[in-house]
């Protein structure tokens, strides 16, 4: 489902330094085409160690408060500003912080778009000071990609030994009390997902072969991320579960934020893509945008009126692609300006997923609202062409 | 008394704060006073001794109305946590006279009056948490619409206090401050609290005089009288628990001649006291309508819970959601409280508030979704109480202004059933239906429509009345909801149509505030309907909520109500049937195919009405409905009762043309068609109570066509198809079935002899030719045995 979608999403929410690489790369890491949190913010990260006097969980390099400081943003006592690297509510931050420093397991649930990658990445910059302790869920991650994997020369020149053993990023987080991070929790076969519950739970990982076993040392911790819109995918255990603390990310609270998000998004990807720039085009992006939340949120942006949602996610990433996509229409084959016709068929795609339940919804959306609604008469009539 | 300041023990409270209520009960009990002196209306002094007795159970509220007009009224919430209730409790409890000392409600309700403020059941006098924030819902002085501008220019000295503090909610502030603080104390100065406050409180009300409210001054002026003549009495025994904004006031020096000039020339009106019920979702901020605190059941368990508050809580929060199914282990309840204990400190609080009880309980408990947490908001952080009160209460208003209001409408309640006849035309039938619908919606029965005699015009009503003695019991329980009849049965409507579950309940709902005359009430239940009809997936649903609606609509009209919402509510909904039916007809059984039927026609008649010309809604709304009912005769997937249906209202609405209607009607009865179809077909066409009949005594086209295809339906098929056709022309009337049969019998194309001449039947001469009928006869007569009949036989044929 997310598949359209996943090429822009660790991006949506991120302010706009996130792409500049700008100050605090180390050496070494300005030849990477995107260096690790720790590296691009190593600057901001000295700071808050160095400024930071609240006490610290075991192995930390930040305490809590400074973490959360750290992904919020602010100025320092001395000065410093840490820019802000999530753009949301407060309170996300501090419970997922805090669920780090109980030693609970995080989950980071959200739809394709909310910036739950990008969180995970700088909690374990923050916390741990590596972000890199990454298992990316699959279809096809095995077993060895949480618990060890063997080197079979080895195994087969000496025998079963720690030194024929290959720790998988979760073993070594493990043994060394760092932070480790699962991406795409649910896209794991079940009977994989499994292994993590000892970890989790019973903070060790045995190893039969050897008669060995890794405990965890403090500091070990796992965040865990998770689209809540795919649905059936590989649905968690409540064992597994019950392991986490969960937090949703949502979608951008004000229409005005997800314009701005929308429309430098499209600007990038635009540029990329070498199409001519549309200033014009920020009234429909915004038109777009609206379309979007009202149907997400099952209500009108007055408040007024309530409606059906639409099964699809129609999240922010989606809007962007609709956007881009009515773009490249509009400069391939219509005049250059953005207009309600380039995008109202990416809208009608992105909203009707479900043929039968989704068009009601739609024609309703477009009857009730829409027609009524002041200025938005060739957007009505571009909508009722493409959906007839 | 240990190193308290001399004179009377002013304990300043925040209304409605758990801490406050225990330090209040710390402090009166080591202070041990001769008097209690209670911020409220000295009219209720009388009673304070029903707060004993054992049916009485918080929330309740003092509720101030005037005599004769019920409509103004005032309340006076008290929760079981509320410092006020807990201090009347202790006066009860230790034999100590208890006495409230405010101004009189005599005094408050007459300011309303003054100033013509008509806003019925303002609830007043519980300013909250010390901040005295009279302007906004206090002294009745602002209407419903400019509170919340009275609100801007006025200070909320709490709110300063927080912001000095760094915090940028004040509610926040106080509990951190005070009420988390309240327990911790425990064998800590009593006073301490109340010392601390009322310094800050001083310096406040150095800086802002009263803030904007000035009636204060007035009410402090009182209060003081009324401390030093309980000084007098009972020496520096005395006890005050009040606001702590009004506590620097109270300990000013000032002369008794000073606050008797205050006090001078306010205006009076008679007011009466009574106890009524109150809930905890009246105390929230959520009705809109409390004395104002988000949380009164996390409240409540703050106060009633004897230590460990959060894990205590978060064992409740478990509670709920494993009786709603959801697993919740005890190992979730200690995440959950770890994670909120850790989250305060991270936030710097000394307790974990309810913002971190609510944040832990959603990332633990409710993996991360808001759906069981608002279900967990509801039940517990706002919680269902209901108060009681005694039976000895004193009467409430409700009851006075039925009295009042049976009176002028002299309409006795007699236990006697009898009719009554209403002429609404008539001010005063119009007065006693409206009163008796009123009623109904209280579900006060002491009227029941019945079906009129005689007349059926609208504007006559007749009801059933009985006045049974339980009815009073029904009356009192219904003060719940206001004062008056009207209000009361206007919150009614509005709570009701809030809880709802079924689109038609809420149509029913709106059809009965326009007979019961509640437009206050409409707004609400139409908001609700729009609401429902939006979510409501089922083109059923909507169908069936449309002609009630329409109907009502109309009804409001005759009454001459402002129906406006109505009908945009109404052309909404009949916008989304145009929009949902086509795909909800398709592939559908008999069964269901017959219930659309019914739908659709409901649908067109509704949108008859709506369409009028000079009906507000007449803009394009019945084009739309032809060009739906047109998708429906061409789609095949429709079953044919609705096809049917859908041209025959067509044709009837002259959008269709005949000769159109007979080839929609021949291709369906061409022999490609599934006879049981075409059954169906006709049955939606002409079937039913619609008149077909006639439509086919008249056009005789149609009626060739028929009566070909069934001539041409299969043996096999026909036994499936005649229930079918039975149902449709056994519900002609009579008359018209005995001219159908008539014309059949006479056969295609003979119409009655004087028509005979003009029509006929290719290949055969309008009239009987008499030769060559003749020559059959005999051969006829041969088969049959019969000789000497030629005649008989000719007169049949002729």
């Amino acid at each position: 489902m997310s598949v359209p979608v996943a090429s822009v999403e660790p991006t949506t929410v991120r302010p706009p330094v996130s792409e500049g690489l700008g100050e605090g790369v180390s050496e070494g890491a300005g030849e990477a085409l995107r260096p690790h949190a720790e590296h691009a913010f190593a600057a901001e990260l000295a700071a808050l160690a160095a400024q930071d006097d609240r006490p610290r969980p075991a192995r930390w390099r930040l305490s809590p408060w400074a973490v959360a400081t750290y992904l919020l943003g602010g100025t320092l006592p001395d000065g410093t500003v840490i820019t802000p690297k999530y753009v949301g509510p407060r309170r996300i931050v501090e419970v997922a912080v805090t669920t780090l420093a109980t030693d609970r397991a995080l989950l980071l649930l959200g739809v394709p778009g909310t910036a739950k990658t990008w969180v995970s990445e700088h909690l374990a910059a923050a916390v741990s000071g590596d972000s890199t302790l990454l298992v990316q869920g699959t279809a096809g991650t095995p077993e060895e990609a949480i618990r060890y994997g063997w080197n079979y020369a080895q195994l087969l020149a000496h025998g079963p030994s720690r030194d024929a053993l290959v720790p998988s990023p979760v073993m070594r987080a493990m043994a060394e009390g760092m932070t480790a991070r699962v991406e795409e929790l649910t896209r794991i076969p079940a009977d994989v997902q499994d292994t993590l519950i000892t970890i989790l739970s019973e903070k060790v990982l045995p190893i039969p072969e050897l008669g060995q076993e890794v405990q965890a040392v403090r500091g070990f911790n796992v965040i865990a991320t998770a689209n809540d819109r795919d649905r059936g995918v590989n649905e968690l255990s409540s064992a597994l579960r019950r392991r986490f603390n969960t937090v949703v990310l949502p979608l951008p609270e004000s229409a005005d934020a997800e314009v701005d998000i929308v429309s430098r998004r499209v600007d990038q990807i635009g540029r990329s893509l070498d199409l001519p720039a549309v200033p014009e085009g920020i009234d429909e992006i915004r038109r777009v945008v609206t379309v979007f939340r009202e149907l997400r949120d099952g209500v009108t942006a007055d408040g007024r009126t309530k409606l059906k949602s639409p099964s699809g996610t129609l999240s922010t990433a989606e809007a962007i692609s609709v956007v881009t996509g009515g773009l490249a229409l509009a400069a391939h084959f219509g005049d250059g300006v953005l207009r309600a016709s380039d995008v109202a068929a990416g809208i009608l795609g992105a909203v009707v997923r479900d043929p039968a339940a989704d068009r009601v919804i739609w024609q309703e959306y477009l009857e009730a609202v829409v027609r009524e609604r002041d200025g938005w008469k060739d957007f009505y009539r571009a909508c009722r062409e493409v959906s007839a | 008394m240990t190193t308290f300041t001399p004179g009377p023990l002013l304990l300043g409270v925040r209304h409605h704060g758990p801490g406050s209520a225990r330090a209040v009960r710390a402090a009166l009990e080591a202070a041990t006073p001769e008097v209690v002196l209670i911020e409220g209306p000295p009219e209720a002094d009388a009673l304070i001794p029903l707060a004993a007795e054992k049916d009485m159970r918080p929330p309740v509220a003092l509720l101030a109305h005037v005599v004769n007009e019920p409509g103004r009224s005032a309340f006076w919430p008290l929760a079981e946590f509320s410092p006020e209730w807990v201090a009347i409790r202790w006066a009860l409890e230790h034999g100590v006279p208890a006495r409230f000392i405010d101004l009189p409600a005599t005094h408050t309700l007459a300011w309303g009056n003054e100033e013509k403020k008509e806003t019925a059941e303002e609830e007043k006098g519980q300013e909250e948490k010390g901040s005295e924030r009279k302007g906004e819902r206090g002294e009745k002085e602002a209407g419903a619409s400019d509170r919340s501008v009275d609100a801007d220019v006025r200070i909320d000295p709490l709110a300063v206090l927080a912001e000095t503090a760094g915090y940028d909610d004040p509610e926040r502030w106080w509990e951190d401050v005070v009420e988390h603080r309240g327990g911790a104390g425990i064998g800590a100065d009593p006073f301490a609290p109340f010392t601390a406050l009322e310094e800050a409180m001083g310096a406040l009300r150095e800086a802002y005089g009263v803030g904007g409210h000035d009636r204060d001054l007035v009410r402090e002026a009182y209060m003081r009288l009324q401390m030093r003549s309980a000084q007098r009495e009972f020496g520096d025994e005395v006890a005050v628990v009040c606001g702590a904004w009004h506590v620097p006031a109270l300990r000013q020096k000032t002369t008794v001649a000073a606050d008797r000039a205050l006090l001078k020339g306010l205006p009076k009106a008679k007011a009466d006291m009574t106890w009524v019920p109150w809930t905890h979702r009246r105390l929230s901020r959520v009705s809109g309508y409390g004395a104002g605190i988000d949380s009164p059941g996390w409240y409540g368990h703050l106060f009633a819970a004897p230590d460990r508050p959060v894990e205590r809580w978060m064992t409740k929060v478990a509670r709920l959601l494993r009786d709603e199914d959801r697993m919740v282990s005890s190992a979730h309840v200690i995440e959950a409280v770890r994670l909120a204990d850790t989250l305060a400190a991270m936030r710097g609080r000394p307790l974990p508030g309810l913002t971190e009880t609510t944040d832990a309980v959603r990332a633990v408990m409710c993996e991360g979704s808001d759906v069981p947490l608002g279900l967990v908001h509801d039940r517990l952080v706002v919680g269902d109480v209901l108060g009681e009160v005694p039976r000895s209460a004193p009467a409430v208003p409700l009851q006075r202004d039925l009295a009042r209001a049976q009176k002028r409408l002299r309409l006795k309640p007699e236990p006697m059933e009898r009719e009554l006849e209403l002429d609404l035309r008539g001010e005063t039938d119009a007065g006693r239906s409206r009163l008796l619908h009123r009623l109904r919606l209280l579900g006060i029965a002491w009227g029941e429509p019945t079906a009129s005699r005689g007349s059926t015009g609208t504007f006559r009503e007749t009801w059933r009345l009985r006045w049974e003695p339980e009815l009073s019991v029904r009356v009192a329980e219904a003060g719940v909801w206001g004062t008056t009849v009207l209000s009361a049965a206007t919150g009614k409507a509005e709570a009701d149509a809030v809880a709802a579950h079924a689109l038609a309940d809420v149509t029913a709902l709106a059809e009965r505030c326009l007979l019961a005359e509640l437009p206050d009430a409409l707004p609400v239940v139409m908001r609700v309907l729009a609401d429902r009809a939006a979510l409501d997936a089922d083109v059923g649903h909507l169908a069936q909520a449309l002609p009630a609606l329409v109907r009502s609509l109309r009804y409001g009209d005759v009454r001459g109500t402002d129906t406006h919402a109505l009908t945009d509510v109404a052309v909404g909904l009949a916008e989304r049937i145009f929009v949902g039916l086509p795909p909800a007809c398709a592939a559908i059984d008999a069964e269901a195919a017959e219930h659309m039927r019914r739908h659709v026609d409901a649908v067109h008649g509704a949108v008859g009405l709506l369409g009028e010309p000079g009906a507000a809604a007449s803009g394009g709304i019945r084009e739309r409905w032809h060009s739906v009912l047109r998708v429906l005769a061409g789609r095949d997937t429709v079953p044919g009762v609705i096809r049917g249906r859908s041209v025959r209202l067509l044709l009837d609405d002259g959008e269709l043309g005949e000769d159109e209607a007979a080839r929609l009607m021949g291709l369906v009865l061409s022999p490609g068609t599934e006879p049981g179809d075409a059954a169906a077909w006709i049955e939606g066409f002409v079937g039913g109570g619609s008149g077909g009949g006639m439509l086919l005594v008249h056009d005789e086209r149609l009626l060739g066509l028929v009566d070909a295809w069934l001539t041409g339906v299969p043996a096999e098929a026909f036994t499936d198809v005649l229930p079918l056709l039975r149902r449709t022309f056994s519900a002609y009337e009579a008359g018209v079935r005995r001219t159908l049969g008539e014309l059949v019998r006479r056969g295609p194309g003979a119409r009655g002899s004087a028509e005979a001449a003009a029509s006929g039947i290719p290949g055969f001469a309008p009239d009987l030719d008499p030769g060559r009928a003749d020559a059959v006869l005999p051969v006829l007569s041969l088969l049959l045995g019969l000789d000497e009949t030629y005649d008989d036989f000719a007169g049949v044929a002729r």
